[in-house]
C-alpha cells in the first residue's frame, strides 16, 4: 500500500512539486537563516579565535568582550606573571582608532597591539607576508576582510601608507583573521607601537593573555588569577562565549533571525497544509473507496505517514542542498568568510521539516480517517 | 425468530434481520430503514431498486459492512458481521466483499492492472505477484492490452471493467454494484450486465446490483423493491405498477 500512496502523490505532478517546494523552502529558509545566525553572532568571538594560543584572558573587572574593555594599569602583567601555573603572559592592547583613505575618506579602525617579542596576537597564519614583518619601522598588518574595506579587490595593499591616528603606518602584510562582528578594518601591530599609534589615558593595557604551565588546567589557572590579582580572568572559552552573548543580549539580532525562521516554519505550515489538504481533497473518493475495500486506519495512517516522509526527505534535502549551495556561492564574499553550517543546524531544519509535516499529515489524515466508507455510494 | 427463516439463514449469503437505520439532521432523527428482514441467496443476481431517497443505499452500504445499523442483524454467509470488531470487519469485508463503484474510483496514478490488484495488495500480497493475478482477469475481460494504461488513458468502458476486475481479484463471496449502467446506453448497459453476469456470479457467489435503470430489469434474478425503507416488493419481475 505503501507504494500505491507513493504513486498516488508522484502521480500528481503540480502537487507535488507544490509539496516539495514548500518543504524545501521552508528548510532553506531556517536552515539559512540559523546557519547565517550562528555565524554571525560567533563573530562576537572572533577576537577570542583570532588568537588560538591564549589558555586564560585576563582584563579589569568591568571588562566584557574583547570589544568592550576597560585598560588596566601595566603592572597588572607582572602580577599575572607572578601567579602560578602561569607559563607565560603577554600584554594585549586593543583600541579604535581612525585612518585617512587615499581618498580623504575617515575610516574608523580597530588597532591591536601584539606581543613585541612572541608576536602572540597576531591570527596564526597570514594571507600574505611573515608575521616578522611587524618588526619593520611603522609596520602594520591589516586583516584580509580590511583590505576589500580599503582597497580595490585583488588589490595587494603591501607597502601601502597609511595615516593612522595623525602617524605614518605601513602595510607590511595581511592577516588571514576572522572578520569581527561589525565587519571594521584590523590592523595589528607591535604593542609598543601600538602605544604610540592610540592615544591613551593613563591605563593602556587592555588584556593579559596567558599561557598556562603544562598540566594546569585553563580553568583552575584563571580562578587562581582573580584570587590572586582581583582581576577578571576567563578561559579561551568562557570568553569566547562573553563575546557571543554580550551581541545576543544587546543586539536585536536573535530577535529579528528568530523571526525570520519562525516565518519559514509558517510559510511551510501554510504551503504544506495547503497542498496537503488539496491532495486529500482530490483523492478523497478514492481513499474512500480503499476504506470500503477493506484497507484499515493503520495502513492508511502509513500510507499518508508514507507521503509526508517523501515529501519531507526529498524537500529537506533540497533545502540543505540549497542553504549549502548558499554558503559555497558566497564564500569568497568577504562578509561571509569563514562561514559553515553547524550540524546542529540541519538537526534543528529536520525536526521542523517533522513538525510541519506531522501537523499538515495529522491534519489531513483526520479527513480521511472520518471519511466513512459508506460515503462511496453516495 | 421462526424455524424457516433459521433454515433460510443456514443457507443464505446475506440475512438481514429487523434492520434499521436512523439519520440525524440538526434536531431531527429520520429513520430511513424500517426493520428489513431479508435472505439473499448465492447464485443469484439480485437488484435492488428503488426511487432516489427510497434508503437502497442505506441498505446496500449495512449488507456490506460499511455502515452500522442502527438496531437488527446482518450475517454475510453465517458471520454476524457487525459484532464483529471493527479491524475484523475490515478485514472481513476485505476477504469477502467486491465492490464495483458507481464512479469505478480507481487510483488515477496507477496503471489498471494495479488498480485491479488492489484488494490483493491490500491483503498483503507481493505487489508483482498480485498485479499478475490482476492481468489474468484483465484478460478474461478482455482488456489484458489496456493494462499497463493509466485511468485517464482508459474509455469509460474499459474503467468500469477494471473496476470489475478489482472487484472479482481476490474472489470475493458477495459482489455490490452501485448503479453499474448509470452512465451507459441502453446496449452496452447490457452488455455490462452479460458480463457481470458471465464473470462475477457463481453458486458460491453473490450479486447485489443497486439500480433504477428499467432498461435492465429483465436480466435480474430477483428484484427487491425498496419505497421509504421498506422492502414492498420481492420478485423475478418488476410489479406492474413501476
Amino acid at each position: 500500500m505503501v507504494w500505491i500512496a507513493i504513486r498516488m502523490l508522484t502521480g500528481d505532478a503540480t502537487k507535488f512539486y507544490g509539496l516539495l517546494f514548500g518543504i524545501a523552502f521552508s528548510t532553506l529558509l531556517i536552515t539559512q537563516q540559523l546557519t547565517i545566525f550562528v555565524n554571525l553572532i560567533e563573530r562576537g568571538a572572533s577576537g577570542v579565535y583570532n588568537v588560538p594560543s591564549a589558555d586564560v584572558w585576563v582584563m579589569d573587572p568591568v571588562s566584557r568582550t574583547t570589544d568592550v574593555n576597560l585598560p588596566m594599569p601595566s603592572t597588572a602583567l607582572d602580577r599575572v606573571r607572578s601567579v602560578a601555573g602561569v607559563e607565560w603572559a603577554v600584554p594585549h592592547l586593543r583600541a579604535a582608532a581612525s585612518v585617512r583613505t587615499k581618498e580623504g575618506d575617515l575610516e574608523g579602525v580597530s588597532v591591536i597591539g601584539v606581543d613585541d617579542a612572541t608576536l602572540i596576537g597576531l591570527p596564526r597564519r597570514m594571507a600574505s607576508g611573515a608575521a616578522d614583518v611587524l618588526e619593520r619601522p611603522d609596520a602594520v598588518v591589516i586583516d584580509d576582510v580590511g583590505t576589500t574595506r580599503f582597497f580595490p579587490e585583488g588589490y595587494d595593499p603591501v607597502g601601502e601608507r597609511l595615516e593612522l591616528n595623525d602617524q605614518r603606518a605601513v602595510i607590511m602584510g595581511v592577516a588571514d583573521a576572522i572578520p569581527s562582528f561589525t565587519s571594521q578594518v584590523t590592523l595589528y601591530t607591535r604593542y609598543s607601537r601600538a602605544l604610540n599609534f592610540v592615544p591613551g589615558t593613563r591605563n593602556r593595557l587592555s588584556f593579559v593573555l596567558v599561557g598556562a604551565a603544562p598540566g594546569v588546567d585553563a580553568k583552575a589557572l584563571a580562578t587562581r588569577i582573580t584570587q590572586d590579582t582581583g582581576l577578571r580572568a576567563r578561559t579561551r572559552d568562557e570568553f569566547a562565549r562573553d563575546g557571543v552573548d554580550f551581541i545576543i543580549e544587546n543586539t536585536g539580532i536573535p530577535l529579528n533571525f528568530g523571526i525570520t525562521v519562525l516565518l519559514g516554519f509558517v510559510v511551510g505550515v501554510a504551503i504544506v497544509g495547503l497542498t496537503f489538504s488539496l491532495f486529500i481533497r482530490d483523492n478523497i473518493k478514492q481513499f474512500g473507496a480503499l476504506k470500503a475495500i477493506g484497507v484499515n486506519n493503520a495502513k492508511i495512517r502509513r500510507m499518508v505517514a508514507a507521503q509526508a516522509a517523501m515529501v519531507g526527505l526529498i524537500g529537506y534535502g533540497l533545502g540543505v542542498l540549497g542553504t549549502v549551495g548558499f554558503i559555497w556561492g558566497f564564500s569568497s564574499n568577504p562578509t561571509f568568510k569563514g562561514f559553515y553550517i553547524p550540524w546542529q543546524v540541519p538537526l534543528i531544519s529536520l525536526v521542523a521539516v517533522a513538525l510541519i509535516l506531522a501537523l499538515t499529515g495529522w491534519i489531513a489524515l483526520r479527513r480521511v480517517l472520518k471519511t466513512e466508507p459508506a460515503a462511496v455510494f453516495r | 425468530m421462526s424455524a424457516a427463516a433459521d433454515t433460510a439463514t443456514a443457507i443464505a449469503a446475506i440475512s438481514t434481520r429487523g434492520v434499521a437505520r436512523d439519520f440525524t439532521a440538526g434536531q431531527q432523527t429520520i429513520r430511513v430503514l424500517h426493520g428489513i428482514d431479508l435472505d439473499v441467496r448465492a447464485g443469484e443476481l439480485t437488484y435492488l431498486v428503488g426511487e432516489s431517497g427510497s434508503g437502497k443505499t442505506t441498505l446496500i452500504s449495512i449488507m456490506c459492512g460499511i455502515l452500522w445499523p442502527t438496531e437488527g442483524e446482518v450475517r454475510l454467509f453465517g458471520t454476524d458481521i457487525y459484532r464483529l470488531s471493527d479491524s475484523d470487519l475490515v478485514d472481513f469485508r476485505l476477504r469477502n466483499v467486491g465492490f464495483i463503484f458507481q464512479q469505478y474510483n480507481l487510483i488515477p496514478a496507477i496503471d489498471a492492472a494495479s488498480n485491479a490488484a488492489v484488494p490483493l495488495i491490500a491483503q498483503g500480497m507481493d505487489r508483482l505477484e498480485a498485479r499478475e493475478r490482476a492481468i489474468e482477469l484483465l484478460a478474461a475481460l478482455n482488456i489484458a492490452a489496456q493494462a499497463d494504461k493509466l485511468p485517464n488513458q482508459l474509455s469509460g468502458g474499459q474503467q468500469q471493467r477494471v473496476a470489475i476486475a478489482r472487484a472479482l481479484v481476490h474472489q470475493p463471496r458477495l459482489i455490490v454494484c452501485d448503479e453499474p449502467t448509470a452512465a451507459l446506453d441502453a446496449r452496452s448497459g447490457r452488455r455490462v450486465m452479460d458480463l457481470l453476469r458471465e464473470v462475477a456470479l457463481a453458486d458460491d457467489r453473490s450479486v447485489i446490483i443497486v439500480t433504477h435503470d428499467n432498461r435492465i430489469f429483465d436480466l435480474a434474478d430477483r428484484i427487491l423493491v425498496l419505497e421509504d425503507g421498506r422492502i414492498t416488493h420481492d420478485g423475478r419481475d418488476m410489479p406492474k405498477d413501476h
